[in-house]
Protein backbone atom coordinates (compact mmCIF):
# COMPACT_ATOMS: atom_id res chain seq x y z
CA UNK A 1 0.00 0.00 0.00
CA UNK A 2 1.35 3.17 -1.22
CA UNK A 3 1.99 6.03 1.56
CA UNK A 4 -1.36 7.31 2.75
CA UNK A 5 -0.72 10.82 3.75
CA UNK A 6 0.17 12.31 0.60
CA UNK A 7 -2.81 10.56 -0.92
CA UNK A 8 -5.04 11.58 1.26
CA UNK A 9 -3.40 15.53 1.08
CA UNK A 10 -4.24 15.14 -2.75
CA UNK A 11 -7.51 14.30 -2.01
CA UNK A 12 -8.06 16.96 0.68
CA UNK A 13 -7.17 19.72 -2.03
CA UNK A 14 -8.93 18.37 -4.99
CA UNK A 15 -12.13 17.43 -3.22
CA UNK A 16 -12.13 21.18 -1.87
CA UNK A 17 -11.97 22.37 -5.43
CA UNK A 18 -15.52 20.26 -6.29
CA UNK A 19 -17.50 23.12 -4.77
CA UNK A 20 -15.44 25.11 -2.29
CA UNK A 21 -12.63 26.59 -3.48
CA UNK A 22 -11.74 27.62 -6.09
CA UNK A 23 -13.52 25.42 -8.56
CA UNK A 24 -10.90 25.44 -11.15
CA UNK A 25 -11.85 22.03 -12.32
CA UNK A 26 -8.29 20.67 -10.76
CA UNK A 27 -10.87 17.86 -9.06
CA UNK A 28 -11.98 16.72 -12.85
CA UNK A 29 -11.47 12.79 -12.81
CA UNK A 30 -9.17 13.02 -15.62
CA UNK A 31 -6.42 15.54 -13.57
CA UNK A 32 -7.38 13.85 -10.12
CA UNK A 33 -6.79 10.29 -11.22
CA UNK A 34 -3.80 11.01 -12.91
CA UNK A 35 -2.29 12.48 -10.02
CA UNK A 36 -3.73 9.70 -7.84
CA UNK A 37 -1.80 7.79 -10.30
CA UNK A 38 1.37 9.67 -10.54
CA UNK A 39 2.01 9.50 -6.26
CA UNK A 40 1.45 5.35 -6.80
CA UNK A 41 4.05 6.02 -9.60
CA UNK A 42 1.72 4.99 -12.51
CA UNK A 43 0.86 8.07 -14.14
CA UNK A 44 0.19 6.20 -17.35
CA UNK A 45 -2.31 3.85 -15.56
CA UNK A 46 -4.09 6.99 -13.45
CA UNK A 47 -4.58 8.74 -16.63
CA UNK A 48 -6.98 5.85 -18.26
CA UNK A 49 -8.66 5.78 -15.60
CA UNK A 50 -9.40 9.58 -15.47
CA UNK A 51 -10.18 9.14 -18.96
CA UNK A 52 -12.73 6.51 -18.55
CA UNK A 53 -14.77 8.56 -15.52
CA UNK A 54 -14.35 11.91 -17.15
CA UNK A 55 -16.90 10.14 -19.73
CA UNK A 56 -19.01 9.07 -16.74
CA UNK A 57 -18.77 12.25 -15.08
CA UNK A 58 -20.09 14.44 -17.92
CA UNK A 59 -23.67 13.04 -16.65
CA UNK A 60 -23.04 14.81 -13.35
CA UNK A 61 -24.43 18.62 -13.60
CA UNK A 62 -23.89 20.23 -10.38
CA UNK A 63 -26.79 22.32 -10.38
CA UNK A 64 -27.54 24.44 -7.49
CA UNK A 65 -28.76 22.02 -4.69
CA UNK A 66 -28.96 18.86 -6.35
CA UNK A 67 -27.07 16.00 -5.02
CA UNK A 68 -24.25 14.82 -7.22
CA UNK A 69 -21.26 12.25 -6.90
CA UNK A 70 -17.66 13.73 -5.26
CA UNK A 71 -15.68 12.85 -8.21
CA UNK A 72 -12.13 15.35 -6.64
CA UNK A 73 -11.41 12.54 -4.27
CA UNK A 74 -12.77 9.99 -5.76
CA UNK A 75 -10.86 9.66 -8.76
CA UNK A 76 -7.63 10.15 -6.86
CA UNK A 77 -8.36 7.02 -4.78
CA UNK A 78 -9.02 5.67 -8.59
CA UNK A 79 -5.72 6.49 -9.79
CA UNK A 80 -4.49 5.80 -6.40
CA UNK A 81 -5.14 2.02 -6.43
CA UNK A 82 -5.79 0.81 -10.38
CA UNK A 83 -1.51 2.67 -10.01
CA UNK A 84 -0.66 0.52 -6.98
CA UNK A 85 -2.09 -3.05 -8.69
CA UNK A 86 -0.42 -5.06 -10.35
CA UNK A 87 0.18 -3.99 -13.84
CA UNK A 88 0.70 -7.36 -15.06
CA UNK A 89 -2.55 -9.12 -14.16
CA UNK A 90 -5.95 -8.27 -15.71
CA UNK A 91 -8.47 -5.96 -14.40
CA UNK A 92 -6.30 -2.93 -13.04
CA UNK A 93 -8.32 -0.90 -14.57
CA UNK A 94 -12.03 -2.12 -13.83
CA UNK A 95 -10.92 -2.30 -10.09
CA UNK A 96 -9.91 1.46 -10.34
CA UNK A 97 -13.05 2.67 -11.84
CA UNK A 98 -15.02 0.70 -9.71
CA UNK A 99 -13.51 1.98 -6.23
CA UNK A 100 -13.71 5.35 -7.57
CA UNK A 101 -17.71 5.09 -8.53
CA UNK A 102 -18.19 3.31 -5.11
CA UNK A 103 -15.88 6.40 -3.30
CA UNK A 104 -17.84 9.11 -5.71
CA UNK A 105 -21.48 7.50 -4.59
CA UNK A 106 -20.08 7.84 -0.93
CA UNK A 107 -18.90 11.41 -1.77
CA UNK A 108 -21.47 12.78 -2.56
CA UNK A 109 -23.37 11.71 0.48
CA UNK A 110 -20.52 13.41 2.68
CA UNK A 111 -21.43 16.39 0.57
CA UNK A 112 -24.63 16.75 1.67
CA UNK A 113 -23.96 16.14 5.38
CA UNK A 114 -21.18 18.74 4.90
CA UNK A 115 -23.85 21.54 3.71
CA UNK A 116 -26.21 19.90 7.03
CA UNK A 117 -23.04 20.78 9.10
CA UNK A 118 -21.96 24.38 7.84
CA UNK A 119 -26.12 24.86 7.90
CA UNK A 120 -25.87 23.94 11.98
CA UNK A 121 -22.93 26.71 12.12
CA UNK A 122 -24.25 29.39 10.61
CA UNK A 123 -27.55 28.56 13.00
CA UNK A 124 -25.52 28.82 15.59
CA UNK A 125 -23.77 32.60 14.73
CA UNK A 126 -27.20 33.75 13.82
CA UNK A 127 -27.12 36.48 16.65
CA UNK A 128 -23.91 37.35 15.81
CA UNK A 129 -24.92 37.37 11.87
CA UNK A 130 -27.83 39.64 12.61
CA UNK A 131 -25.59 42.11 14.74
CA UNK A 132 -23.77 42.68 11.58
CA UNK A 133 -20.45 40.68 13.01
CA UNK A 134 -17.53 40.65 10.27
CA UNK A 135 -15.65 37.70 12.59
CA UNK A 136 -19.06 35.66 12.20
CA UNK A 137 -19.13 35.87 8.65
CA UNK A 138 -15.72 35.40 8.07
CA UNK A 139 -15.15 32.94 10.45
CA UNK A 140 -18.19 30.69 9.07
CA UNK A 141 -16.89 30.95 5.36
CA UNK A 142 -13.30 29.54 7.33
CA UNK A 143 -15.21 26.84 9.17
CA UNK A 144 -16.90 25.50 5.97
CA UNK A 145 -13.53 25.65 3.99
CA UNK A 146 -11.74 23.40 6.56
CA UNK A 147 -14.50 21.15 6.97
CA UNK A 148 -14.93 20.29 3.61
CA UNK A 149 -11.03 20.15 3.29
CA UNK A 150 -11.40 17.71 6.61
CA UNK A 151 -14.17 15.81 4.78
CA UNK A 152 -12.46 14.86 1.37
CA UNK A 153 -8.60 14.43 3.16
CA UNK A 154 -10.85 11.35 5.43
CA UNK A 155 -12.80 9.93 2.38
CA UNK A 156 -9.27 9.92 0.89
CA UNK A 157 -7.38 8.18 3.48
CA UNK A 158 -10.96 6.04 4.25
CA UNK A 159 -11.56 4.72 0.95
CA UNK A 160 -7.81 4.15 0.39
CA UNK A 161 -7.66 2.27 3.11
CA UNK A 162 -11.00 0.60 3.11
CA UNK A 163 -10.75 -0.60 -0.99
CA UNK A 164 -7.12 -1.34 -1.69
CA UNK A 165 -6.87 -4.77 0.05
CA UNK A 166 -10.27 -5.37 -1.30
CA UNK A 167 -8.84 -4.79 -4.94
CA UNK A 168 -5.89 -6.57 -4.47
CA UNK A 169 -7.80 -9.18 -3.55
CA UNK A 170 -10.06 -9.02 -5.91
CA UNK A 171 -7.36 -8.43 -8.90
CA UNK A 172 -5.46 -11.50 -7.21
CA UNK A 173 -8.56 -14.36 -8.62
CA UNK A 174 -9.67 -11.93 -11.34
CA UNK A 175 -10.83 -14.73 -14.02
CA UNK A 176 -12.12 -12.28 -17.62
CA UNK A 177 -9.18 -11.33 -19.65
CA UNK A 178 -7.95 -8.02 -19.86
CA UNK A 179 -9.03 -6.99 -23.18
CA UNK A 180 -13.05 -8.02 -22.46
CA UNK A 181 -12.27 -6.50 -19.27
CA UNK A 182 -11.67 -3.32 -20.61
CA UNK A 183 -14.10 -3.12 -23.27
CA UNK A 184 -16.87 -3.91 -20.94
CA UNK A 185 -15.87 -0.78 -18.59
CA UNK A 186 -15.14 1.51 -21.33
CA UNK A 187 -18.23 0.58 -23.49
CA UNK A 188 -20.10 1.50 -20.17
CA UNK A 189 -18.64 4.49 -19.92
CA UNK A 190 -19.09 5.32 -23.66
CA UNK A 191 -22.99 4.80 -23.18
CA UNK A 192 -23.06 6.94 -20.12
CA UNK A 193 -20.68 9.88 -21.80
CA UNK A 194 -23.12 9.57 -25.01
CA UNK A 195 -26.57 9.40 -23.68
CA UNK A 196 -25.28 12.52 -21.68
CA UNK A 197 -24.34 14.39 -24.54
CA UNK A 198 -27.56 14.05 -26.06
CA UNK A 199 -29.55 15.19 -22.42
CA UNK A 200 -27.50 18.26 -22.46
CA UNK A 201 -26.88 19.33 -26.09
CA UNK A 202 -30.23 18.14 -27.73
CA UNK A 203 -32.48 20.84 -27.00
CA UNK A 204 -30.27 23.18 -28.65
CA UNK A 205 -31.13 23.64 -31.95
CA UNK A 206 -29.56 21.61 -34.70
CA UNK A 207 -26.91 20.00 -32.08
CA UNK A 208 -28.09 16.89 -32.85
CA UNK A 209 -26.66 17.23 -36.04
CA UNK A 210 -23.34 18.62 -34.90
CA UNK A 211 -23.21 15.75 -32.71
CA UNK A 212 -23.66 13.26 -35.91
CA UNK A 213 -21.49 14.76 -38.26
CA UNK A 214 -18.82 15.14 -35.26
CA UNK A 215 -19.38 11.27 -35.02
CA UNK A 216 -19.12 10.78 -38.80
CA UNK A 217 -15.80 12.92 -38.65
CA UNK A 218 -14.45 10.71 -35.57
CA UNK A 219 -14.78 7.10 -37.05
CA UNK A 220 -13.42 8.63 -40.37
CA UNK A 221 -10.41 9.96 -38.10
CA UNK A 222 -10.15 5.98 -36.94
CA UNK A 223 -10.47 4.06 -39.81
CA UNK A 224 -7.48 6.79 -41.74
CA UNK A 225 -5.18 5.38 -38.92
CA UNK B 1 -11.83 49.21 -12.59
CA UNK B 2 -13.95 51.73 -13.24
CA UNK B 3 -16.91 53.38 -11.70
CA UNK B 4 -19.10 54.72 -14.37
CA UNK B 5 -22.91 55.95 -12.76
CA UNK B 6 -25.96 54.14 -13.52
CA UNK B 7 -29.02 56.45 -14.39
CA UNK B 8 -30.63 56.33 -11.06
CA UNK B 9 -27.37 56.05 -8.56
CA UNK B 10 -24.73 58.41 -6.82
CA UNK B 11 -21.19 57.81 -7.88
CA UNK B 12 -19.51 55.60 -5.83
CA UNK B 13 -16.25 56.10 -4.41
CA UNK B 14 -13.46 54.93 -5.51
CA UNK B 15 -11.75 51.33 -3.92
CA UNK B 16 -8.50 50.50 -4.09
CA UNK B 17 -6.90 47.79 -6.14
CA UNK B 18 -6.14 45.79 -2.80
CA UNK B 19 -9.92 45.77 -2.03
CA UNK B 20 -10.27 44.49 -5.57
CA UNK B 21 -8.03 41.70 -5.37
CA UNK B 22 -9.20 40.75 -2.16
CA UNK B 23 -12.87 40.81 -3.58
CA UNK B 24 -11.68 38.64 -6.36
CA UNK B 25 -10.05 36.44 -4.07
CA UNK B 26 -12.99 35.93 -1.83
CA UNK B 27 -14.66 35.33 -5.00
CA UNK B 28 -12.83 31.67 -5.29
CA UNK B 29 -14.36 30.53 -1.91
CA UNK B 30 -17.86 32.05 -2.42
CA UNK B 31 -19.40 28.86 -1.69
CA UNK B 32 -17.38 27.90 1.49
CA UNK B 33 -20.19 27.55 3.62
CA UNK B 34 -22.71 26.35 1.16
CA UNK B 35 -25.92 25.18 3.13
CA UNK B 36 -29.32 24.38 2.25
CA UNK B 37 -30.61 27.06 4.55
CA UNK B 38 -28.56 30.45 3.54
CA UNK B 39 -27.33 28.84 0.37
CA UNK B 40 -24.91 31.12 -0.77
CA UNK B 41 -25.85 34.07 1.46
CA UNK B 42 -22.71 33.91 3.81
CA UNK B 43 -20.83 34.06 0.80
CA UNK B 44 -21.94 36.89 -0.74
CA UNK B 45 -21.30 38.62 2.38
CA UNK B 46 -18.55 37.29 2.79
CA UNK B 47 -17.30 38.80 -0.32
CA UNK B 48 -18.86 41.96 -0.21
CA UNK B 49 -17.06 42.69 2.68
CA UNK B 50 -13.89 43.84 2.07
CA UNK B 51 -16.20 47.07 -0.06
CA UNK B 52 -18.16 47.84 3.23
CA UNK B 53 -15.49 48.83 5.22
CA UNK B 54 -15.82 52.12 3.10
CA UNK B 55 -18.98 53.08 4.78
CA UNK B 56 -19.32 55.97 6.93
CA UNK B 57 -17.98 54.75 10.19
CA UNK B 58 -16.04 52.19 9.34
CA UNK B 59 -16.19 48.09 10.55
CA UNK B 60 -17.72 49.47 14.13
CA UNK B 61 -20.07 51.67 12.36
CA UNK B 62 -23.97 50.92 12.57
CA UNK B 63 -23.94 51.33 8.74
CA UNK B 64 -21.57 48.30 8.01
CA UNK B 65 -23.12 46.21 10.47
CA UNK B 66 -26.39 46.81 9.01
CA UNK B 67 -24.98 45.74 5.59
CA UNK B 68 -22.95 42.90 7.07
CA UNK B 69 -26.31 41.33 8.32
CA UNK B 70 -28.08 42.55 5.08
CA UNK B 71 -25.63 40.92 2.85
CA UNK B 72 -25.48 37.67 4.53
CA UNK B 73 -28.97 36.52 4.52
CA UNK B 74 -30.63 34.36 1.41
CA UNK B 75 -28.63 34.21 -1.37
CA UNK B 76 -28.94 32.04 -4.75
CA UNK B 77 -26.72 32.15 -7.34
CA UNK B 78 -24.29 30.01 -9.79
CA UNK B 79 -20.99 30.65 -8.17
CA UNK B 80 -19.32 32.46 -11.27
CA UNK B 81 -21.69 34.82 -11.87
CA UNK B 82 -22.52 35.33 -8.16
CA UNK B 83 -19.86 37.91 -8.79
CA UNK B 84 -22.22 40.24 -11.15
CA UNK B 85 -24.30 40.20 -7.72
CA UNK B 86 -21.16 40.84 -5.49
CA UNK B 87 -20.29 43.68 -7.68
CA UNK B 88 -23.32 45.53 -7.99
CA UNK B 89 -24.67 44.98 -3.90
CA UNK B 90 -21.49 46.42 -3.16
CA UNK B 91 -22.25 49.72 -5.22
CA UNK B 92 -25.18 49.72 -4.04
CA UNK B 93 -24.11 49.81 -0.48
CA UNK B 94 -21.42 52.15 -0.81
CA UNK B 95 -23.93 54.62 -2.92
CA UNK B 96 -26.19 54.37 0.12
CA UNK B 97 -29.03 52.68 -1.82
CA UNK B 98 -32.26 52.90 0.73
CA UNK B 99 -32.29 49.23 2.45
CA UNK B 100 -35.60 48.19 1.52
CA UNK B 101 -34.77 48.58 -1.97
CA UNK B 102 -31.24 46.51 -2.21
CA UNK B 103 -33.40 43.91 -0.14
CA UNK B 104 -35.71 44.23 -3.35
CA UNK B 105 -32.91 44.06 -5.63
CA UNK B 106 -31.04 41.05 -4.34
CA UNK B 107 -34.01 39.04 -4.04
CA UNK B 108 -34.58 39.53 -8.11
CA UNK B 109 -31.30 39.00 -8.91
CA UNK B 110 -31.09 35.00 -7.57
CA UNK B 111 -33.27 33.33 -10.04
CA UNK B 112 -31.38 35.03 -13.43
CA UNK B 113 -28.08 34.13 -12.31
CA UNK B 114 -28.57 30.51 -11.43
CA UNK B 115 -30.30 29.65 -14.70
CA UNK B 116 -27.80 31.93 -17.00
CA UNK B 117 -24.83 30.80 -14.86
CA UNK B 118 -26.05 27.02 -15.11
CA UNK B 119 -26.63 26.96 -18.47
CA UNK B 120 -23.79 28.70 -19.69
CA UNK B 121 -21.18 26.74 -17.22
CA UNK B 122 -22.40 23.52 -16.11
CA UNK B 123 -24.21 22.22 -18.80
CA UNK B 124 -22.07 24.53 -21.49
CA UNK B 125 -18.60 25.60 -21.05
CA UNK B 126 -17.39 22.72 -18.68
CA UNK B 127 -18.82 19.76 -20.72
CA UNK B 128 -17.00 21.22 -23.98
CA UNK B 129 -13.68 21.78 -22.75
CA UNK B 130 -13.97 17.93 -21.29
CA UNK B 131 -15.21 16.96 -24.03
CA UNK B 132 -12.31 18.42 -26.13
CA UNK B 133 -10.02 16.98 -23.47
CA UNK B 134 -10.78 13.29 -23.81
CA UNK B 135 -10.36 14.45 -27.59
CA UNK B 136 -7.10 15.48 -27.08
CA UNK B 137 -6.64 11.92 -25.38
CA UNK B 138 -8.07 10.20 -28.29
CA UNK B 139 -6.02 11.79 -30.90
CA UNK B 140 -2.57 11.03 -28.95
CA UNK B 141 -1.64 14.23 -26.92
CA UNK B 142 0.55 13.65 -24.38
CA UNK B 143 -1.60 13.51 -20.95
CA UNK B 144 0.73 16.65 -19.36
CA UNK B 145 -0.40 18.57 -22.37
CA UNK B 146 -4.21 18.09 -22.57
CA UNK B 147 -4.17 18.42 -18.42
CA UNK B 148 -2.58 21.72 -18.90
CA UNK B 149 -4.55 23.08 -22.53
CA UNK B 150 -7.94 21.71 -20.33
CA UNK B 151 -7.14 23.77 -16.96
CA UNK B 152 -5.66 26.95 -19.29
CA UNK B 153 -9.22 26.67 -21.44
CA UNK B 154 -11.78 26.47 -18.90
CA UNK B 155 -10.30 28.76 -16.42
CA UNK B 156 -10.05 31.58 -18.80
CA UNK B 157 -13.34 31.21 -19.16
CA UNK B 158 -14.01 30.58 -15.82
CA UNK B 159 -12.22 33.53 -14.23
CA UNK B 160 -12.95 36.23 -17.30
CA UNK B 161 -17.09 35.40 -16.62
CA UNK B 162 -16.05 36.52 -12.88
CA UNK B 163 -14.00 39.13 -13.47
CA UNK B 164 -16.67 40.21 -16.11
CA UNK B 165 -19.49 39.61 -13.25
CA UNK B 166 -17.47 41.62 -10.88
CA UNK B 167 -16.87 44.44 -13.20
CA UNK B 168 -20.37 44.78 -14.60
CA UNK B 169 -21.87 44.56 -11.47
CA UNK B 170 -20.34 47.23 -9.81
CA UNK B 171 -20.16 49.60 -13.16
CA UNK B 172 -24.03 49.32 -13.33
CA UNK B 173 -24.73 48.88 -9.86
CA UNK B 174 -29.20 48.55 -9.63
CA UNK B 175 -29.24 48.61 -13.31
CA UNK B 176 -27.35 45.58 -14.01
CA UNK B 177 -29.94 43.66 -14.94
CA UNK B 178 -29.03 45.13 -18.56
CA UNK B 179 -26.02 43.13 -18.58
CA UNK B 180 -27.85 39.98 -18.33
CA UNK B 181 -28.90 40.52 -21.73
CA UNK B 182 -25.45 40.46 -23.44
CA UNK B 183 -25.19 38.76 -26.27
CA UNK B 184 -22.67 36.25 -24.76
CA UNK B 185 -25.13 35.30 -22.06
CA UNK B 186 -27.93 35.25 -24.27
CA UNK B 187 -26.88 33.07 -27.19
CA UNK B 188 -23.63 31.83 -25.58
CA UNK B 189 -24.96 28.31 -24.18
CA UNK B 190 -26.77 27.44 -27.84
CA UNK B 191 -23.20 28.22 -29.31
CA UNK B 192 -21.53 26.33 -26.50
CA UNK B 193 -23.72 23.44 -26.71
CA UNK B 194 -23.63 23.16 -30.48
CA UNK B 195 -19.96 22.80 -30.37
CA UNK B 196 -19.63 20.77 -27.53
CA UNK B 197 -21.91 18.46 -29.67
CA UNK B 198 -19.62 18.03 -32.17
CA UNK B 199 -16.94 17.55 -30.18
CA UNK B 200 -18.55 14.65 -28.51
CA UNK B 201 -19.29 13.23 -31.46
CA UNK B 202 -15.68 13.42 -32.58
CA UNK B 203 -14.21 12.64 -28.92
CA UNK B 204 -16.31 9.53 -28.27
CA UNK B 205 -15.26 6.90 -31.42
CA UNK B 206 -11.21 8.60 -30.20
CA UNK B 207 -11.50 7.91 -26.92
CA UNK B 208 -12.71 4.66 -27.18
CA UNK B 209 -9.62 3.69 -29.23
CA UNK B 210 -7.24 5.16 -27.14
CA UNK B 211 -8.29 3.20 -23.86
CA UNK B 212 -9.39 -0.27 -26.17
CA UNK B 213 -6.21 -0.14 -28.61
CA UNK B 214 -6.90 1.11 -32.03
CA UNK B 215 -8.78 -1.80 -33.49
CA UNK B 216 -11.68 -0.09 -35.63
CA UNK B 217 -14.14 -3.28 -35.68
CA UNK B 218 -13.23 -3.87 -32.01
CA UNK B 219 -13.93 0.07 -31.21
CA UNK B 220 -17.04 -0.08 -33.46
CA UNK B 221 -18.71 -3.43 -31.81
CA UNK B 222 -18.35 -1.99 -27.99
CA UNK B 223 -19.79 1.47 -29.42
CA UNK B 224 -22.24 0.07 -31.39
CA UNK B 225 -23.31 -1.68 -27.89
CA UNK B 226 -22.70 1.28 -25.43
CA UNK B 227 -25.10 3.68 -28.30
CA UNK B 228 -27.38 0.45 -27.26
CA UNK B 229 -26.92 1.17 -23.51
CA UNK B 230 -26.70 5.39 -24.40
CA UNK B 231 -30.72 4.88 -25.99
CA UNK B 232 -32.10 2.70 -22.51
CA UNK B 233 -29.87 5.62 -20.71
CA UNK B 234 -31.90 8.95 -22.63
CA UNK B 235 -35.35 6.91 -22.06
CA UNK B 236 -34.98 6.22 -18.55
CA UNK B 237 -33.28 9.70 -18.18
CA UNK B 238 -34.35 11.06 -14.63
CA UNK B 239 -34.71 8.04 -12.90
CA UNK B 240 -31.36 6.47 -13.55
CA UNK B 241 -28.27 8.01 -12.88
CA UNK B 242 -25.51 6.80 -15.03
CA UNK B 243 -22.83 6.91 -12.59
CA UNK B 244 -24.94 4.48 -10.58
CA UNK B 245 -25.70 2.51 -13.18
CA UNK B 246 -22.33 1.93 -14.23
CA UNK B 247 -21.23 1.07 -10.64
CA UNK B 248 -23.52 -1.40 -10.25
CA UNK B 249 -22.88 -3.03 -13.46
CA UNK B 250 -18.96 -2.78 -13.01
CA UNK B 251 -19.53 -4.31 -9.33
CA UNK B 252 -21.82 -7.37 -10.93
CA UNK B 253 -18.74 -7.77 -13.85
CA UNK B 254 -16.29 -7.99 -10.97
CA UNK B 255 -18.19 -10.73 -9.42
CA UNK B 256 -18.60 -12.76 -12.27
CA UNK B 257 -14.96 -12.45 -12.69
CA UNK B 258 -13.90 -13.47 -9.50
CA UNK B 259 -16.86 -15.92 -8.89
CA UNK B 260 -15.96 -17.50 -12.27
Amino acid sequence: MIDLLPLAMLGAILGLDVVCFPQAMISRPLIAATLGGAVAGEPSMGILVGVTLELIALATLPFGASRYPEWGSAAVVGGGIAGALHHDSAGGLTIGVLAALATAWIGGMTLVQLRLWNAWLARRKRPALDAGSRGAVIGLQLAGLSSDMIRAGLLTAGSYAALFPVARAIQGVWSISEPTSRAFVVGLACAVAGAAAWTIFHSARGARWYFAGGLVVGFAILMGR
Amino acid sequence: MTAATAPDMRPAPKLSTLTWVNIFTRLLAIQGSWNYETLLGNGIGFCVEPALRGLPGGVHGPAFKAAVTRQSAYFNAHPYLAAVAVGALARAELSEVPPDRIERFRTALCGPLGSVGDRLVWAGWLPFCSLLALLLFGLGVRPSYLIITFLLLYNAGHLALRAWGLHVGWSRGLGVASALANPVLRHGPTHVARAAAAVAGVALPLTAAGLLGHRVTFVGSVLAMAACVAVVLVRLHGRVEGYKLALVLIALFALVSVAR
